[in-house]
């Protein structure tokens, strides 16, 4: 593979709920728009920050690309395959090369099981499927191998979720997402239930994996610093659509978007003399609700620079500077 | 902020008995809180703040927890040692609360108007007509709209943003000496926190009221806090004027503590620097540093006893044996 391949291309995809019942006249439900129209590439190696705030469909978006929904539209395309037109048994196969990682580690691993079978268990899944040539040995070996891997001991293998910490069972988390060797890890928020300075661990161990292993990482937090530190390309994301993405030092240096600039001016810093002299942006208003469709662009309430154009007209994103593309009538006019 | 100090913590040791054996959650903690000043209380999960404040309203469930020793000074009355009927007057009143869930302390059945009107006739002897007159300025004061008309609504009618303020305007409504808000945004997005604490920093400064911030955000501290506490393990390892406890932080906690954090403003793309290992379980923990395991500098008076405080003076102490030797 050479530097610059992409590997997942995610083409105007959109997962739209049903919610309540079907209405008088038959057919017609109502809908959470929840992902709406959104666009992305990730090249080989690099990790797609994905950021925005609570409801904007991070989690959403991801778990459409992993087929843990089946998306409403658009398309999924990992390594030239559109993922929404496999069959399920080609789905299978190429999902090994796709895994994830879940914010929650106290919920998101199985209570009853121990930390090894835990890691060990997509491997066993995909042998009985008779995808994967492994003996219980190989397992083993490989499961103690990934322990040592993330920083667990491997005479832990045999405690369950309850005894490890926090910290702990993010490790057992991610160590059972790389068992399969897979080029694409889903991470959805894996950092955001820990303390600092655990957290600050768990970061820099994302990213020695990623050196070690080439992974390439879409990567969901909600902390700007955290995406800014672990990211190459950045995405925010507004009310299920994206409203910028740029390489990462451009997007922090010169953020185009009025929500990505009052996103990043609303984040605190950890320096006194800093936040002492900050000009803050207060937007007004909540973030609108996901049930209705709006014909212009899902930030025009909040916007403190909108125009009338913006009212009736949705902006796609367009390129505003070479990698750097904006959904913004500020920087182009309406199609 | 004035020089009058209107709340002393002494020595507050708060004890939970379990199963398992005494978890020491506060063991010693000690600070003052002067009329006006916002102070901040930092510390990893389990280290203890909550419930330093719910001992300072005297509110620990009893059992498990147990106040086991130390003082709380407010307006020079010893809280610790009042009965229900002085702590009523005082909670809600003089000294107020809001947490994180809003929806913990209001009450989802009755509309916004009753709850605070109820609040204000019962502390500041208003009829209720001029209760609900000054619940209606509060929230407007806390910025939200139309507040004749949403002050009849339910909780739930409003999103989580817009009950923190309700929150807000209920905790100020009887003008308290002291407001204790407990992670108040810590389950808000960014541009929402950025809203309340921009409300909580001009109401407060507008009324004179000393506010003791619960977080574990030093981005939040630094913008808002004017002196710091920073706990491990149920003890306070370092406090002071927040611009000194960030330029120079003493505790070998602090310093992994404020590097491990990656910051907005420094594109900073090598490893991060981070504490080894974890916070330690706080149940029957001996008499050491308890940051010893993790600390780089660590002696072996660490292992054996837990560090004197080291006074510098204006409220800056640190305690840790690398400086009780030093002196
Ligand atoms: N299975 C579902 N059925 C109906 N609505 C859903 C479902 N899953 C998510 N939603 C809604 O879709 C929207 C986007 O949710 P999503 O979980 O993707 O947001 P998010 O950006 O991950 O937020 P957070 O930061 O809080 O995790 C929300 O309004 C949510 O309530
Ligand atoms: N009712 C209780 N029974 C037993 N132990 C308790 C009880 N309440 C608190 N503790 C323990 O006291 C310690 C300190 O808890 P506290 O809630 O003060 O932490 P905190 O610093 O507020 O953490 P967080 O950031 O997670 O809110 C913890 O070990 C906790 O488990
Ligand atoms: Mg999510
Ligand atoms: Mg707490």
């Amino acid at each position: 593979m050479t530097e610059n391949e992409v590997l997942l291309d995610v083409k105007d995809l959109k997962m739209h709920f049903p919610i309540g019942s079907k209405s008088l006249f038959g057919g017609h439900k109502n809908h959470i728009y929840a992902v709406d129209g959104v666009d992305f590439q990730i090249k080989k190696g690099e990790t797609l920050g994905l950021v925005g705030e609570s409801g904007c469909g991070k989690s959403t978006t991801a778990r459409a690309v992993a087929q843990l929904y089946k998306p409403t539209g658009g398309e999924v395309i990992l390594k030239g395959k559109d993922l929404t037109k496999l069959k399920p048994q080609e789905l299978i196969h190429a999902r090994k090369n796709m895994q994830m990682v879940f914010q929650d580690p106290y919920a998101s691993l199985n209570p009853r099981m121990t930390s090894g079978d835990i890691i060990a268990e997509p491997m066993r899944i995909y042998q009985m499927k008779g995808i994967l040539e492994m003996n219980k040995k190989e397992m083993d070996e490989r499961v103690e191998q990934l322990m040592e891997r993330v920083g667990l001991s491997r005479f832990f293998r045999n405690r369950y979720p309850h005894e490890f910490s926090g910290g702990q069972r993010q490790r057992i988390g991610i160590a059972r997402a790389l068992a399969l060797r897979p080029e694409l890890v889903l991470c959805d928020e894996p950092v955001s239930a820990l303390d600092v300075s655990i957290q600050a661990q768990i970061l820099n161990l994302f990213k020695d994996l990623q050196d070690e292993f080439g992974l390439t990482y879409l990567f969901i937090a909600h902390d700007l610093a955290v995406i800014q530190y672990i990211s190459t390309r950045v995405a925010v994301m507004y009310l299920g659509t994206v409203a910028e993405i740029s390489g990462s030092a451009e997007l922090y240096k010169k953020p185009l978007h009025p929500y990505t600039q009052a996103l990043l001016s609303a984040a605190p810093i950890p320096d006194p003399k800093i936040e002492k002299e900050r000009k803050r942006i207060i937007l007004t208003g909540d973030v609108p609700s996901p049930d209705k469709q709006r014909p212009g662009c899902p930030f025009y309430d909040r916007c403190w620079k909108h125009m009338d154009k913006c009212k009736d007209h949705k902006p796609r994103l367009r390129e505003a500077a070479p990698g750097h593309e904006v959904a913004c009538f500020l920087y182009h006019d309406p199609d | 902020m004035t020089d009058e100090v209107i709340l002393q913590v002494k020595d507050l040791r708060t004890y939970f008995h379990v199963d398992e054996g005494i978890v020491k959650a506060v063991d010693g903690v000690s600070f003052n809180l002067r009329k006006g000043e916002t102070l901040g209380i930092v510390g990893e999960s389990g280290s203890g703040k909550s419930v330093t404040n719910l001992s300072i309203i005297n509110m620990i469930p009893n059992p498990p927890g147990r106040i086991a020793g130390g003082e709380v000074l407010f307006m020079g009355k010893d809280l610790l040692k009042m009965n229900i009927k002085q702590l009523r007057e005082i909670r809600g009143n003089k000294i107020s609360m809001i947490f994180q869930d809003p929806m913990t302390s209001l009450n989802p059945f009755l509309k916004i108007s009753t709850q605070m009107v109820e609040t204000i006739v019962l502390h500041q002897g208003l009829d209720k007509k001029a209760a609900k007159e000054k619940a209606i300025e509060m929230l407007k004061l806390a910025g939200i709209p139309a507040p004749e008309k949403r002050i009849d609504q339910y909780p739930h009618q409003f999103s989580g943003g817009m009950r923190q303020r309700v929150m807000i305007a209920m905790g100020l409504s009887c003008n308290p000496e002291i407001l204790i808000a407990d992670e108040p945004t810590s389950a808000l997005d960014v541009t929402i926190q950025a809203q309340i604490l921009d409300l909580m920093k001009d109401l407060t400064a507008r009324l004179g009221t000393a506010v003791i911030l619960i977080t574990h955000s030093l981005g939040v501290v630094a913008g808002m806090c004017d002196n710091l506490c920073v706990m491990y393990a149920g003890r306070v390892v370092e406090r002071g004027n927040t611009g000194d406890l960030f330029a120079e932080p003493k505790h070998p906690y602090t310093q992994g503590l404020i590097k491990s954090v990656p910051r907005l403003d420094q594109a900073n793309n090598d490893r991060l620097n981070s504490i080894r290992g974890q916070p330690p379980n706080v149940i029957d923990l001996p008499d050491c540093c308890p940051f010893y395991p993790r600390c780089d500098k660590a002696m072996d008076v660490c292992k054996r006893k837990y560090p004197t405080t080291t006074e510098y003076g204006n409220g800056r102490a640190v305690a840790c044996w690398l400086y009780t030797e030093a002196k």
